[in-house]
């Protein structure tokens, strides 16, 4: 098999990138989607709030999925369900297998990295205590209620704050279960405002923060949790211990990127956000492979994944076209004070059209701030941000013609405080 | 009535069983769990250790070796992982460098083969992650690691298809003494038995009173550990111990035979066998340790902890032998380390005495000692896995992204004898679930494929023990479909 373009991952992030690429002139793709249907992750997020930056509407996740879904269709875009990618191997040739074509070695000219990312585990962070049934990542919970048909508890404790959790807190309340409390390790949370307010306060869920999980009780099913809070090192503080009898543990304590398929096919990875190292384009340490969406950096509105998935996708039909190119002078980026990470890491003014997008978290909340941008230690732009939180991603707008620079320049975002 | 009945079915019990279903002889193994191997099988080091460690005038002394050379042969016919990989105990000073030497010289007491006393430049060369301040090492290049429950359950499905009965979710009551043997009260009916062989674990000790005075106790002793990534499972090549100094036996660093990293465990005397909880505290203790050996761990890949029971007598030494009050009744006890290395020695060992008490066994026509071998999708040829899907298309659906196995793979197990019925069932046989998302993806269609293959409603489907349920109940909109449909049904007769 042969296709100009293949897309691994027909979540919001692979279609986008796929119907983008058939629009900018290439006919011959290939969606690769392991699930047994196209959608991803918001076919099971059923609530609202999904669009407002693309569609100036608010959609369920199946609605937003819907539309990109028919549109793909209307476009005669191939894709593959129930298909399993195994290897990005030499030449982008992929491997893969399903129950009808059975094993496939698949040649593309170009490839468009869409997994997407997985949950966070009990095990990752270690809690210790008794392993029972009962113990759930909130993305689970949310495919059994909302897809399966299933309830997962009946008294429930969240760890974690992340925005599944906080949506997941609400759902359980909806369908009759009690949520007893959401405790945040941090001292702030890492969901949107908007989730705090919709499905914790409006449901009088209390949520401690600095607060973290200590013990799990119960052999067969979780019969109980014990919640403590941390001191500035986030080791739990003695004697604050709080019991909860519940029987549902549902844990939202973060996203990682699923790159096993891009580390074993030899891509760089940036080690803060467990994702591609990618440049302008989208594209990774190898030519002609690009990523978009969480498999790059976990995005907190499906609208962001939209644009940059369609980055990637047009940005791909130029390499099939030959369009790229790859001389001319390239910049770094560096995240100063205040800044976790950036994407794109690294920049070619050539392939900008007009304006370059960069996509940051900064590492605390903080309020009254400045943002500066420096390219080659020019300052370009300064905006005020009155108030800036990791849980909520930031983006900058750069004109092409600030993209000036000399050799090894490096583009640099920081935090002042405002008036300093 | 049965001639054999097996309390037990632990790595000792499914030992002793398959060693018994190569004989005439109507055998039933019992045991309280859901599962094969859901005690201390399931949860120790996986390591089968060379034989330098134990006293030679003990049976450890004289069981382990011999159960370590019977190792590759007996996972060749029952298509279960080892890997002789060989181990170190490193020494970072001069005076373990002693008890590095001490532990060589009685290694060569017990026979053990091609041991070598290694350099600091030999063990770098070998080991180029440990730490630089290792002097030298004991090399014992039989050493070898393996999958304990795998391995239980293969033994287990081999005495099943050679004849042998196996029944789960039976726990002993008690037990009765008469002219023609035993009648053991359980839970799920009585089993009458003339010969008992008790492989209880840890409680190993109340089975033996059920027929006698209190003769030995088992006391359990906790080991917690760390399970790191696939992708860190390449910083050691070896097992790698620590030296035993006054301070304790220190904690290895092994590589699994699935290609993960292994950390731990501690030692810590607990009262209750049922106590498997891990504690924050003991977590970051096997760390700490494990820096000796080296420090490029990343327990930032950590994919779970879990803690084990060691079953430790009270008489220093594996306790198997005929019980001294109670004829035919033989304890296969204390099986504590290198009780894994040393099983298949054991049952020999065991069914030996049996042997003493009966006369001669006569030996089982059409005793079939390989079981059917195990598709692993994954370990086989681009052209092997068409060929594969083309025969059976389950195997061309993935259902665990992590480890990638496949729903033929799922089903298959279901359906073996001494299949797996749960969801951790399942995930001890094929590894759905054993990846680094721990099940997030692939638990729901493990479920489900659980629920369709054994005809049972999915909300009876369990993770582990009988009360271990995941589901509660039907959403209300599930629900009203329900009503819904009913009503319908209704009006249509």
């Amino acid at each position: 098999m042969k296709y100009d373009i293949v897309v691994i991952g027909g979540g919001p992030a692979g279609l986008a990138a796929a119907i983008e690429a058939k629009k900018n002139g290439v006919d011959n793709i290939l969606v690769i989607e392991r699930d047994r249907e196209l959608g991803g992750i918001l076919q099971q997020c059923i609530h609202n709030g999904f669009g407002l930056h693309v569609f100036k509407e608010e959609l369920t996740g199946p609605e937003y999925a819907e539309k990109f879904i028919t549109e793909l269709k209307n476009m005669g875009i191939e894709y593959k369900l129930d298909t399993m990618v195994l290897e990005i191997g030499e030449n982008k040739v992929i491997s893969a297998i399903n129950t009808v074509d059975g094993f496939m070695s698949i040649k593309a000219g170009a490839v468009i990295l869409a997994m997407g990312c997985r949950e966070r585990t009990r095990g990752a962070i270690n809690i210790p205590g008794t392993r029972p049934a009962g113990v759930f990542t909130a993305g689970t919970a949310q495919r059994f209620v909302n897809m399966e048909g299933y309830m997962v508890g009946k008294r429930v404790v969240i760890l974690g704050s992340g925005d599944i959790g906080l949506i997941m807190a609400r759902r359980m309340t909806l369908e009759g279960a009690k949520v007893l409390a959401v405790a945040e390790l941090m001292p702030f949370s890492g969901g949107l405002t908007r989730n705090i307010v919709q499905c914790l306060e409006d449901y009088d869920i209390p949520l401690f923060l600095s607060h973290t999980l200590v013990e799990i009780k119960g052999k067969d099913r979780v019969e109980g949790v014990v919640i403590a809070k941390v001191d500035e090192n986030r080791k739990p503080i003695k004697g604050t211990e709080k019991h909860y009898d519940c029987d549902t543990l549902l844990l939202s304590v973060g996203l990682i990127p699923e790159n096993e398929l891009s580390k074993n096919a030899g891509i760089k990875l940036d080690s803060i956000t467990s994702g591609p190292i990618v440049n302008e384009s989208m594209e990774t340490s190898i030519e002609g492979v690009f990523a978009c969406g969480n498999v790059v950096h976990v995005h907190d509105l499906v609208d962001f994944v939209t644009a940059e998935s369609k980055r990637a996708g047009k940005n791909a039909a130029r390499y099939i076209k030959k369009e790229i190119k790859s001389e001319g002078k390239t910049a770094k980026t560096k995240p100063g004070d205040g800044i976790r990470y950036i994407v794109p890491h690294m920049v070619r003014p050539e392939n900008v059209e007009d304006t370059l997008d960069l996509f940051m978290r900064v590492d605390n909340v903080y309020k009254d701030m400045e943002m500066v941008v420096k390219v080659d230690g020019k300052e370009i732009k300064r905006m005020k941000k009155k108030h800036l939180a990791p849980g909520e991603m930031e983006s900058v707008k750069i004109k092409k013609e600030d993209l000036v620079f000399g050799e090894d320049a490096i583009i640099t975002v920081h935090l002042e405080k405002e008036g300093a | 009535m049965y001639d054999v009945a097996v309390i037990g079915a632990g790595i000792i019990g499914t030992f002793i069983t398959r060693e018994l279903s190569k004989f005439d002889l109507k055998t039933i193994m019992i045991d309280k769990e859901t599962d094969i191997a859901n005690g201390t099988t399931k949860a120790n080091s996986a390591i089968v250790h060379a034989g330098y460690d134990a006293k030679p005038n003990t049976l450890k002394g004289k069981l382990n070796a011999k159960g370590n050379a019977m190792y590759g042969d007996i996972c060749e016919e029952l298509d279960v992982h080892f890997k002789r990989i060989g181990s170190f105990v490193i020494a970072t000073n001069e005076e373990e460098m002693e008890s590095v030497k001490a532990l060589y010289e009685r290694g060569c007491k017990n026979n053990i083969p091609d041991m070598k006393i290694l350099s600091q430049e030999e063990v770098r060369e070998m080991e180029p992650n440990l730490n630089e301040d290792i002097i030298g090492a004991l090399y014992a290049p039989t050493a070898g690691i393996v999958s304990p429950w795998e391995l239980a359950v293969a033994l287990a499905e081999n005495a099943a298809d050679n004849g042998a009965k196996i029944q789960l979710e039976t726990e002993v009551i008690s037990i009765d003494k008469n002219e023609d043997g035993y009648v053991i009260h359980t839970n799920n009916g009585e089993i009458k038995a003339k010969y008992i062989f008790n492989c209880a674990g840890v409680y190993a000790d109340k089975i033996n009173e059920m027929v006698g005075s209190k003769t030995f106790t088992i006391h359990p002793r906790r080991g917690q550990y760390n399970i790191l990534d696939k992708s860190v499972g390449e910083i050691v090549n070896h097992v790698i111990f620590q030296a035993p100094t006054k301070l304790g036996k220190g904690v290895l660093v092994a590589p699994t035979v699935h290609g993960n990293l292994l950390i731990g465990p501690d030692a810590e005397d607990i009262d209750d066998k049922e106590n498997t909880a891990t504690t924050s505290e003991r977590i970051e203790f096997i760390r700490e340790k494990s820096r000796k050996t080296t420090n490029k761990v990343p327990f930032n890949t950590t994919i779970t902890s879990f803690a084990g029971l060691r079953a430790v007598p009270s008489t220093g030494d594996f306790i198997i032998e005929e019980s001294k009050e109670a004829k035919g009744f033989i304890n296969v006890a204390g099986i504590e380390s290198p009780g894994l290395s040393a099983a298949p020695a054991i049952a020999e060992y065991a069914v030996d005495i049996l042997k003493g008490i009966i006369g001669e066994l006569k030996e089982k026509e059409g005793f079939n000692p390989r079981r059917r071998p195990v598709i692993r999708f994954m370990e086989l040829s681009d052209e092997e896995k068409a060929e594969i899907i083309k025969k059976d298309p389950r195997y061309g659906r993935i259902i665990c992204r992590c480890e990638n196995i496949t729903e033929g793979e799922i089903v298959d197990a279901i359906h073996r004898n001494a299949g797996g019925r749960t969801v951790d069932g399942i995930k001890r046989r094929v590894r759905p679930g054993m990846g680094r998302c721990q099940g997030g993806f692939c638990g729901p269609r493990v479920m489900e494929i659980l629920a369709r293959e054994l005809k049972m409603d999915i909300k009876d489907v369990v993770k582990d023990s009988k009360a271990s349920y995941i589901l509660t109940e039907e959403t209300k909109q599930n629900n009203q479909k329900v009503v819904e449909e009913n009503i319908e049904a209704d009006k249509v007769s």
